[in-house]
């Protein structure tokens, strides 16, 4: 599935299609943090849609659909994110990754695996 | 964190013989034994916790590298290592590429924090193409120890 790159949504924006950017702050819960194999959910999760996701925190904004761009947010348990979404189908995409952080990327705290 | 703060030197491999995704994590975790940073008594244990943590997804996380790694109580802090295959390793990376650059980590179960800064190093300088085409032409354990100091000193600020 192609990234959306901020020309093709200006693109979609010209031809008439709803383009809206929507955000929302969530929580790394999960003890280990945004490690390898959450930083891989994550980015999977954000390829299924159109829209541009981006992840902010104080020091950077990094792409939602690269999980080296993930990594380097470094974010351990307790960091407060920023979630954008920008595309015909951001709230959806919103919904879905906030979703993945509420549900600690499918991580028990006792997990000896990273 | 920098890579001086967990790659071990001697246990840098620039041509690894390996063919197998078991096959380079066992030889990166022997170069671990053989370079003091890991008990010799540990290996069999450390080598099938990471082949385990590849069952939950693979670790080949893109652009032709590898990060795999466990968290183990034989260590007390973080250790690592890096190695290049010439020909590239088939390691049902996520892009379905063969990984030719491989980030062994072994850290201590308490701390996370150190593992997600030793990740955030290691992907915050793959973004850089040239960082990566340079390690994987590396020809000598040196270069790759050079590589990394320069990584270190004069990082691609992200």
């Amino acid at each position: 599935m192609n990234a959306e790159s901020p020309e093709s949504v200006r693109d979609a924006a010209a031809g008439g299609f709803q383009v809206e950017t929507v955000s929302r702050e969530v929580v790394v819960i999960n003890a280990a943090g945004l490690h390898a194999r959450p930083a891989d959910l994550l980015a999977r999760e954000a390829r299924k849609w159109q829209s541009r996701i981006e992840l902010v925190n104080d020091a950077q904004r990094v792409d939602g659909k690269s999980i080296l761009d993930v990594l380097t947010l470094a974010a351990e348990a307790g960091t407060r994110l920023l979630v954008e979404a920008t595309g015909p189908d951001a709230r959806e995409a919103l919904d879905a990754i906030g979703s993945l952080f509420e549900r600690r990327f499918n991580e028990h705290e006792n997990d000896q695996e990273s | 964190m920098k890579f001086s703060d967990f790659v071990a030197s001697e246990a840098i491999r620039s041509h690894v013989h390996a063919d197998s995704k078991e096959g380079v994590v066992r030889e990166m975790a022997q170069s671990l034994v053989d370079a003091g940073k890991i008990a010799a008594a540990d290996l069999e244990g450390i080598v099938k916790a990471i082949l385990k943590r590849e069952e939950l997804g693979s670790t080949g996380i893109g652009r032709g590298v590898a990060v795999p790694h466990t968290k183990h109580p034989s260590v007390s802090k973080l250790v690592g290592t890096v190695a290049v295959s010439q020909e590239g390793i088939d390691f049902q990376s996520l892009d379905g590429e063969p990984v030719q650059l491989f980030f062994l980590l072994v850290s201590p179960p308490d701390r996370p924090g150190d593992h997600l800064r030793a990740l955030e190093n290691i992907s915050r300088q793959l973004r850089d193409e040239s960082f990566c085409r340079l390690l994987k032409a590396a020809k000598e354990p040196v270069d790759i120890q050079h590589l990394l100091a320069e990584a270190d000193g004069h990082g691609v600020v992200s």
